[in-house]
């Protein structure tokens, strides 16, 4: 296996919490792996300390072999690797359009013309049906269409890596789908390795490589989707239960669904 | 309690310090950011162009009333004629270079304060950061560059508005003679006394805008409550450490300039 990121005994707590408490994982370049686990279980300061944006207390990162926990606190750690965050709550800017808050990584941080950056962004828009808004700011767009335009803003600068924090949360099932399948497309596009955190099981289990179970501040179970059936601890197969996997599988399987 | 108060004191001058280092890295990050100058735009309309109106009525006002007050003290020693020296000096040394200060805080700095506190909440801080973006250079760079240019021009306008207001009650109204009033502001102020009200009024800018900005930029950190009430505790705290630092700067610029 071809590793892109690395991460060897990562602890993080939060004063008594001991959020991650030695966290092992290996992804693969240009592959998708989904990090599982129950709400509140560590999912999202794992990506913001490969992100970054959270310094752990123990533990290495390595992206394309260059160590990163170490590195100062929002500094270009990640600088040879271009990388992607897309938040769980958008994180748009309120007082730029649509528009504005998809090109402003490339207004900001790349060396592209004006003209190049507006077709780039016009042809994100079209491909997320989200032409219409792009003069609209954030507070007039719906849950699923900020959603989008938090998407758009995440893959437009061709990025190596992108994390994804829940990107179908509040969506429809359609919308979803449509997610789901723009990730995977653009994932064989532009080859980026993409961690994503997710609930919805077990759609999302159709785009990823491999899945990662995150549990009591551990990865207790990593592999591919396929093997999570056979030979998977009790703990997984009572959590899958109750994300109705089982019963999902079983309807898109009659179904013929996704 | 002597503990307690040396306690407060070294917190009051650690963060002083932390303000002071957070205001040069964004005026230093400032430097390296694309599209300067309409950044710098926005900046000098949220501070100086909102601010006018506010700036200009308090002027008016102070001058009148001063107009009025001086006029009545300086008829009991039969120096009515000084009401021009009075009021300017007055106005050019002190009133201007503060109350200026004081109203661009109420008006810019407390918005200023709950606009970077909800960033930070909502996580648009950190999503500058994964685009590779210096965050207190996109946001607060330049704004304290916008304040080294408006607080002068905002006090100069106070200052001229307010010895029009002293020439409204003392002149038209109290019928002091014109010609002696304006004769006696253009005698009586001297350049040293317009460069003492510039260094006091870029010093209360530069100061205030850190402070303001500083409270909102670390609501996370700062703040005693998360969320809403955490950025309205920030933009109090906001508006009282700047006014009260207003007030203490002004007596130390005062006491090296006399």
């Amino acid at each position: 296996m071809d590793t892109f990121l690395k991460i060897r005994g990562l602890k993080k707590h939060f004063g008594e919490t001991r959020v991650l408490d030695g966290v092992d994982l290996e992804v693969a370049r240009a592959s998708v792996t989904t990090i599982i686990g129950k709400s509140g279980i560590g999912k999202s300061v794992l990506l913001k300390c490969i992100a970054n944006l959270l310094t752990p207390d123990a533990g290495e990162i390595e992206l394309a072999g260059k160590s990163i926990a170490r590195s100062r606190r929002g500094s270009k750690a990640q600088d040879g690797v271009s990388f992607s965050y897309m938040f769980q709550n958008n994180a748009l800017f309120d007082s730029l359009t649509a528009f504005e808050n998809i090109a402003l990584p490339l207004l900001e941080a790349s060396h592209l013309k004006k003209a190049e950056i507006r077709d780039k962004v016009e042809a994100m828009l079209k491909h997320l049906e989200l032409q219409d808004s792009a003069t609209r700011y954030p507070g007039e767009l719906s849950g699923g269409m900020k959603k989008r335009v938090a998407l758009a803003r995440a893959l437009i600068t061709n990025p190596q890596v992108v994390l994804f924090d829940e990107p179908t949360t509040g969506l429809d099932p359609e919308r979803k789908f449509s997610v789901f399948e723009m990730i995977a497309d653009y994932r064989e596009r532009f080859g980026f390795t993409a961690l994503l955190v997710s609930h919805d099981i077990p759609e999302v289990f159709e785009i990823s490589d491999r899945v990662a179970w995150l549990d009591g501040g551990v990865i207790k179970f990593f592999g591919k989707p396929s093997e999570l059936d056979a030979d998977v601890e009790s703990a997984l197969s009572g959590f899958l239960s109750k994300a109705n996997y089982g019963r999902s599988k079983q309807l898109n399987t009659e179904g013929n669904g996704i | 309690m002597i503990r307690t108060f040396g306690r407060s004191a070294l917190g009051v001058v650690s963060e002083l310090g932390e303000i002071s280092l957070f205001g040069l890295a964004a005026l230093r990050g400032f430097f390296v950011q694309r599209r300067r100058v309409s950044k710098l735009t926005v900046a000098v309309h949220e501070i100086g162009v909102r601010c006018f109106p506010i700036v200009a009525t308090v002027g008016l006002f102070t001058g009148l009333v001063m107009g009025l007050q001086l006029y009545y003290t300086l008829v009991k020693f039969g120096a009515e004629s000084a009401l021009g020296t009075a009021v300017a000096l007055s106005l050019i040394r002190e009133l201007g270079p503060v109350l200026t200060a004081l109203m661009v805080v109420g008006q810019a700095g407390s918005a200023m304060a709950s606009e970077l506190g909800i960033q930070r909440n909502d996580e648009q801080i950190d999503a500058l950061q994964t685009m590779s973006v210096d965050p207190k250079g996109y946001l607060v760079g330049p704004r304290l560059l916008a304040a080294v240019f408006c607080f002068p021009l905002l006090t100069a306008i106070f200052d001229l508005i307010g010895i029009f207001g002293g020439y409204l009650t003392g002149s038209v109204l109290l019928n002091v003679d014109a010609g002696v009033y304006w004769n006696r502001v253009y005698e009586s102020v001297s350049w040293e006394d317009v460069r003492g009200g510039f260094i006091k009024a870029l010093v209360f800018g530069l100061l205030t805008i850190s402070i303001c900005a500083y409270r909102g930029f670390n609501t996370h950190r700062k703040a005693s409550f998360p969320g809403v009430r955490g950025v309205s505790e920030s933009a109090t705290r906001a508006v009282v450490w700047s006014s009260v630092t207003v007030l203490a700067a002004d007596y130390l610029i005062t006491s090296f300039l006399l």
